[in-house]
């Protein structure tokens, strides 16, 4: 009987409600010694909730929570991190302005009155070399990237000696480049014998690391199977409730007109230092072009640029053939050009306002959502509806602020927004990060649609399966220039991994099998 | 030369005395915004903790009574805008601004009754017990230096406090958790800090400092009850905070530079100048605004300066 070791972590019958709605809906889930569960779930199914109530800060309504074998009330970090839980949060729990091994003791039980920074700078270093992740721990968090935010994450998890990891989304945000680094790390500590729940929304990650894979959807288990007897397709119809594409059909593309031409187009970033240098494409309608390259290349400046948002210091940009170089973004507007920015909540919505003065922020200046300068909020919100309704955007009313939906809602209700007034480009800057398959397919799928109805996509995207399935052609950024342009059908990722590394098209002729023998 | 000397080192004197009640309360509202509470009653707590200080002091002849009665008042009153900006989640601008207007009006209410008027008109302030200058032997007599110990037992009190607040808040597990909650409250949760007592700890300590400010002014550099005793330093205070960039260590910064306006003043005053009194009474107000001015400037130049991120904001764990 006593063979089997008892879970070292076990939920039984979790309940926790917001306002609207049942988050967690008698959830049973358990945690065997030195295993790692992938949890999977739409966005908006109830995973970060759930591991919230585990480390205690969330309470659940009903339910109970059982540390090996007995039973413990977790009603604060505290409780948990005694228990020897740690959490990475889906959102980055750090201090900016603090150094890194100020952030890792934060709020640590029996720390002494004055800590010994040196000696703590010293353990962070011997604990990164161990693990090779490099990370100065005098750094501030402001200084360091994305990437080195997530190390400190991890670091701050192994110094209190956590021994069940919950991890939510760790390489939601990261580059494919840190995405694999972390996991190494990850598969470390899994194999010094710790026991992980490990949230995602890449299949890759759950078929390669994971041992059992437990499905949420709106809140209820729906399935919990082993990783080996499963596959990833049977995954995502499980959590989504119908089949999934991974792959959308794409007729050829037919490139009409020229809707934006960049010529030599150069801009400052943020710090003053050039970000674009020298930018120069065509997009005609009818078609996508993708913008692949590690983040940090210029990305973001170039997004901002063909919207308005940003000066540009030097060159031309041309919208169906009329000069709009540093015009306002309401030019560009009045133009026909769209954005789905990176930034959902800071640039692409207001959290505080409803979903529906959200959806109808764009169009609210005509009629019939206007008229002579007064609103009719009648009209908007039977738009707003009509666009609920139309781009499946779960809320629970129109009147709900946008903050509580799902990451996958809010950017779908800003699809909703961008693509019904879009009327010759669209700008898409990392449009599905962070959302579920299902929710991905779907925003592929309207910016597929946009190309077929004669718009201009400017797509910009980290993830290269997705440059490949939406993309007809792809362009390369590496610091502010422009590798090279590729058709999507010709392109193999070696290529673009050399060209991403700053190799220009013209000298990567050698044949794809032989660059692959020297990577 | 020798006279030029005394008359800095008389200068010197007022300075540090003039901005003895400002360092008091300017390190508490430091600590009070390092957790991310904006405590705009600092005028109301002040004038309360000086017309307490002084009645009690005045019926007791027990100055330290005094003194501690006006840290228990500014603690209480603090504690009303922790319980509605912490506990309520109101706004804090607004909470702030009636624990001014209410303190204020309080206080005057009470000096009219328990102050001199009440007692026909005896100018009782400068009869009653009060904290008196404590010259120093021998360090006194240092020219210029000398100001430093040619002052009150609170001043003196003051000089240690500033490197203890110093202390605590950057090399101590505590500062660092206080100053973690008005930076990230949310990361601060996460980690196990108790947001919610922080903050009623921090804006209650910042209370009492804030009342033993207002303590001084009535005890020692203005010995007495005079209506609006405080002359605007709860406002000051305000713009201070910013100076000090929310270091301890810079909080008597300020205090020198408006206290020396003060001294200046004074002596311009007594020398019989021919600046009309209202010029030299904008002085401190004046600056308030360009200090204000040049530090928002030197804010967006440095990473470093800048007021704790979540400063004004309300926290509630649930809350998305
Ligand atoms: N603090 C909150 N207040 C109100 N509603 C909330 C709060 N947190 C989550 N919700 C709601 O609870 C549901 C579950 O949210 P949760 O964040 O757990 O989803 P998730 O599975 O982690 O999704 P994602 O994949 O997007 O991270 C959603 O409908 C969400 O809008
Ligand atoms: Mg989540």
């Amino acid at each position: 009987m006593n063979d089997n070791p008892p879970p070292v972590l076990e939920m039984r019958n979790i309940v926790k409600r917001f306002p609207g709605v049942l988050a967690n809906d008698h959830v049973n889930l358990k945690l065997h010694p030195g295993e790692v569960l992938a949890l999977l779930g739409e966005n908006g199914a109830g995973k970060s909730t759930l591991m919230n109530v585990l480390v205690g800060l969330y309470r659940p309504e009903e339910g109970e929570v059982y540390a090996r074998g007995e039973q413990v009330d977790i009603g604060s970090p505290n409780d948990a991190a005694a228990l020897g839980i740690g959490m990475v949060h889906q959102n980055f729990k750090l201090v900016p302005t603090m150094t890194v091994a100020e952030n890792v003791i934060l709020g640590m039980n029996g720390l002494p009155f004055r800590p010994n920074m040196d000696e703590i700078v010293e353990c962070i270093r011997e604990i990164a070399r161990h693990y090779n992740m490099p990370v100065d721990p005098k750094a501030y968090i402001w200084q360091l990237s994305v990437g080195e935010q997530q190390r400190v994450e991890i670091l701050k998890l192994i110094y209190r000696g956590a021994e069940i990891l919950i991890l939510d989304e760790p390489t939601a945000v990261l580059t494919p480049q840190e995405a694999r680094d972390l996991n190494r790390v990850l598969q470390v500590m899994i194999d010094e014998g710790k026991s992980a729940i490990f949230i995602t929304h890449k299949m890759d990650e759950v078929m390669a690391f994971s041992d059992r894979v437990c499905v949420l959807q709106h809140g209820r288990v729906v399935a919990t199977k082993y990783t080996a007897e499963t596959n990833p397709q049977e995954l995502a119809t499980l959590m989504v409730g119908r089949e999934v594409l991974f792959r959308l059909d794409k007729a050829p593309s037919q490139p009409g007109d020229p809707m934006l031409e960049m010529r030599d187009v150069h801009a400052k970033n943020n710090k003053g230092l050039p970000a674009l240098q020298g930018i120069s494409f065509t997009i005609r309608r009818g078609e996508v072009l993708g913008i692949a390259g590690v983040a940090g290349n210029g990305q973001r400046e170039l997004a901002e640029v063909v919207t308005g948002l940003r000066p540009v210091t030097q060159g031309h940009i041309q919208i169906e053939g009329q000069e709009r170089t540093n015009r306002q973004p309401l030019d560009f507007i009045k133009a026909g050009v769209s954005h789905i920015p990176a930034d959902r909540i800071g640039m692409g919505a207001v959290g505080n306002m409803p979903v529906s003065d959200n959806i109808s922020m764009k169009g609210y200046r005509q009629s019939p959502m206007a008229e002579k300068g007064i609103l009719r909020p009648r009209q908007m919100l039977r738009f707003a509806r009509e666009m609920i309704k139309r781009f499946e955007i779960a809320t629970p009313t129109p009147a709900t602020r946008i903050k509580f939906l799902s990451g996958g809602n809010i950017q779908k209700a800003i699809l909703a927004r961008e693509i019904d007034a879009c009327k010759g480009l669209l700008v898409a800057v990392y449009p599905s990060r962070g959302l579920d398959v299902g929710a991905t397919e779907a925003v592929r799928r309207r910016i597929l649609e946009q190309r077929e109805q004669g718009r201009a996509v400017l797509l910009i995207s980290e993830d290269l399966d997705e440059l490949f399935s939406v993309a007809d052609r792809i362009a390369v950024l590496y610091e502010g220039r422009v590798m090279g342009v590729v058709p999507a059908e010709e392109a193999s990722i070696d290529q673009l991994g050399l060209m991403m590394a700053g190799s220009p098209a013209e000298e990567i002729d050698v044949p794809t099998a032989r660059v692959m023998e020297e990577v | 030369m020798t006279e030029f000397l005394r008359l800095l080192t008389s200068v010197l004197t007022i300075t540090l005395q003039a901005g003895t009640s400002l360092t008091y309360a300017t390190l508490g509202e430091i600590y009070t915004e390092r957790s991310g509470i904006l405590n705009l009653g600092l005028e109301g707590m002040m004038l309360m903790g000086a017309v307490t200080a002084f009645a009690t002091t005045y019926y007791t002849d027990l100055p330290w009574l005094g003194v501690l009665v006006a840290i228990i008042v500014g603690a209480a009153m603090a504690a009303i805008h922790a319980f509605l900006s912490v506990t309520m989640r109101a706004n804090q601008v607004v909470s702030g601004l009636s624990i001014t207007l209410f303190g204020g009006g309080l206080a005057s209410f009470l000096g009219q009754r328990l102050g001199p008027e009440a007692h026909s008109g005896r100018l009782a302030g400068l009869v009653a017990e009060r904290f008196r200058p404590i010259l120093i032997p021998f360090l006194s007599e240092v020219p210029v230096l000398g100001a430093l110990f040619r002052q009150d037992i609170l001043t003196y009190l003051m000089y240690l406090l500033i490197p203890l607040a110093w202390y605590y808040m950057y090399k101590t597990r505590n500062g660092l958790n206080l100053r973690a909650v008005g930076e990230a409250p949310r990361t601060a949760d996460a980690m196990g800090i108790d947001v919610i007592k922080t903050r009623y700890l921090y804006t209650i300590f910042g209370g009492m400092l804030t009342g033993l400010g207002g303590a001084h002014l009535s005890l020692a550099y203005a010995p007495g009850w005079t209506e609006n005793i405080t002359g605007g330093r709860g406002w000051i205070v305000i713009a201070l905070v910013i100076f000090s960039m929310w270091n301890p260590a810079r909080a008597i910064l300020g205090a020198i530079l408006f206290g020396g306006i003060n001294a200046v003043q004074f002596r311009l005053q007594t020398a019989g100048a021919r600046i009309p009194a209202s010029y030299l009474n904008m002085l401190p107000y004046l600056l308030t605004i360009v200090v204000l001015v040049v530090m928002t400037w030197w804010e967006s130049l440095s990473h470093l300066v800048g007021a704790p991120a979540a400063l004004g904001q309300a926290y509630m764990r649930e809350d998305k």
